[in-house]
């Protein structure tokens, strides 16, 4: 159905019009906007993804060191992944707000630069990482759980053989857990290429408190200076603010193949790093 | 599980000074840290409650402290907006949503766990590819869809599907359904019970947390969904449910961010307080599927 569509002019209203493989040639040859798009998503996975996954893995790892107060602790970390991505994004583009926001705040009085986040094409992304690390507390737990899961036999039969703190770490836990890191890494690429609400809330919310405009849906997508337009923000552009169906399913008909094809390459190369003897769960 | 290793008596041995240094060293290290990133996981919480409870010019001013305490706030946020209204939406959106996805997807995953027939596996396996599917890849024909039967702009396109199943809660209430002992199903059947029987008095009954933890998954779901709300009531402002709400909150009313910090907390709220309420459930549906849905 999509690709049927996306061999057509259809914008809703009139019936659709066979166009052939036109929408195509405009998009890979054309439209400008896609280059960026492109170039922005990749940037995510580039960046989000594997800070997201370090990042978890680091809480994991201290917790699962932790002596006391390990319940508290996770209940700290998982919380902001219960938050609503609204509201989320809402309460840091307030946060991080230059004028009135507290990290300026402080920063102003720290006498260190004070950065215009949401409002700067080269820190929006930024930005909207830091988000991403404050939610990270759902691939956090299942990291936690995994490396609890880690026989201790392994570690004690690797600390008889001399192994120190780091070379436990690099041989015995990175392995055990492999299958769940690359869980955590194709989960966080999909999430990566479908990456929408925060971008969409942050650049209205931030645009709007520029322009103090009332109506700024469609002019705001993408802002600052189309740094946050991701390649679903185009798609919803073209498709349900522009009303370009055909167009639209286009976009969507390359978005499967890109996600299809990305996760394939991951799978097929982690046989390299995951452990055999494990499977994905 | 490894089989359990056998152990040799362990004779506990006074480490070395320095090694036991050494080691309380790291813990305190360990520890700081923790404490570290968990007051910078609160901060966010605290910068929006304190925001929410700060007159207009104080949210303005760089102070971080209310003063006075301006409680009026979330009574205003009502006033300003028909966040009433938006509550309403969102609930008709979850309670219908949740209530027909278990519907639909208990007896799917009961015949694809425990019944035979032809075609099972091919059925289970079109579950696991909608599963897998991006959902941006289906959404451009079914809004042409929902466009031809005129629903668009009612909240009806997000909350059917969900009478028709859901892949990731087939999936997941399959699972479960195959740990049930299949002996206790044949006594019900022995007892001249029909399958629709046996699964609403014994496999509905002994799946109770499984069904908990997809009712629960499916509620968070439906609560904090944007982008197909969005999609199909982003233009009727009547139907909006409070994410959209919440979006266009602060330019649609012009207000300051003292007010729409409120409406963000009222926003949390509820999902936090579910989260303590069920935290049970939630651990068994994280653990049966590595996943949050």
């Amino acid at each position: 159905m999509a690709v049927y569509l996306s061999l057509n002019h259809y914008d809703l209203l009139s019936p659709p019009r066979w166009v052939g493989l036109a929408n195509y040639r405009y998009l890979f040859t054309i439209d400008p906007q896609v280059g960026t798009a492109v170039k922005n998503t990749l940037w995510l996975v580039a960046v989000l993804v594997p800070a997201q996954v370090l990042f978890a893995l680091g809480i994991a790892m201290m917790l699962a060191r932790a002596r006391r107060g390990v319940g508290i602790f996770r209940t700290i970390f998982y919380l902001p992944a219960l938050a609503p991505p609204v509201a989320a994004t809402l309460g840091f583009v307030y946060i991080l707000n230059p004028a009135t926001g507290p990290v300026n705040a402080a920063l102003g009085r720290l006498g260190i630069g004070e950065p215009l986040w949401f409002q700067d094409p080269s820190w929006a992304k930024p930005s909207l990482v830091i988000l991403g690390l404050w939610g990270v507390g759902n691939t956090m737990v299942i990291f936690l759980a995994a490396v609890l899961d880690v026989p201790r036999h392994l570690y004690e039969s690797a600390e008889i053989d001399g192994a120190n703190a780091w070379q436990r770490l690099r041989w015995v836990t990175l392995p055990t857990i492999s299958p769940v890191i690359l869980f955590a890494v194709v989960l966080g690429v999909i999430q990566a290429l479908q990456y929408f609400t925060q971008a969409y809330v942050a650049a209205n919310i931030a645009s709007g408190q520029a322009s103090q405009a009332a109506d700024v849906t469609a002019a705001s997508l993408g802002y600052p200076q189309d740094s946050t337009l991701f390649y679903p923000v185009l798609l919803y552009q073209h498709g349900f603010s522009d009303y370009q169906m055909g167009y639209a399913s286009a976009l969507s008909v390359v978005l499967l193949v890109v996600s299809f094809v990305v996760t394939l390459v991951i799978v097929v190369n982690s046989r390299r790093w995951v452990h055999q003897a494990g499977a994905i769960r | 599980m490894s089989a359990v290793p056998i152990r040799a008596p362990i004779v506990r041995r006074r480490l070395p000074a320095s090694v036991r240094r050494k080691r309380f060293l790291l813990a305190v290290a360990n520890h700081s840290f923790l404490v570290a990133g968990a007051i910078a996981f609160i901060a966010p919480f605290i910068f929006i409650t304190l925001t929410a409870l700060m007159t207009n010019e104080q949210a303005l001013s760089s102070r971080f402290w209310p003063h006075p305490f301006a409680w009026h706030n979330f009574a205003d946020v009502f006033r300003t907006a028909p966040l009433g209204r938006w509550t309403f939406n969102t609930l008709e959106y979850s309670l219908l949503g949740t209530l027909g996805l278990l519907l639909s997807s208990i007896p799917v995953a009961y015949a694809l766990a425990r019944l035979r027939f032809r075609g099972r596996n091919v059925m289970f396996m079109i579950v696991l590819v909608a599963l897998m599917l991006p959902p941006q890849v289906s959404v451009v024909p079914l809004y042409v869809m929902w466009a031809k039967l005129h629903l668009v702009g009612t909240l009806w396109p997000v909350i059917i599907p969900n009478w028709f199943g859901d892949a990731f809660s087939i999936f997941l209430l399959r699972q479960f359904f195959l740990t049930i002992p299949e002996e206790y199903l044949d006594a019900a059947r022995v007892d001249g019970l029909g399958e629709l029987r046996v699964l609403s008095t014994v496999v509905v009954r002994l799946a109770k947390p499984a069904i908990a933890a997809v009712a629960l998954f499916s509620f968070l779901y439906t609560f904090n969904d944007f982008f197909l709300p969005l999609l199909y009531t982003g233009e009727n402002p009547h139907n909006w449910p409070l994410q959209i709400g919440l979006s266009q909150f602060r330019s649609l009313h012009q207000v300051q961010w003292n007010l729409t910090m409120a409406a963000t907390l009222l926003v949390m709220a509820p999902v936090i307080v579910i989260f303590f309420l069920a935290q049970k459930a939630f651990v068994e549906g994280v653990t049966l599927t590595g996943v949050k849905g």
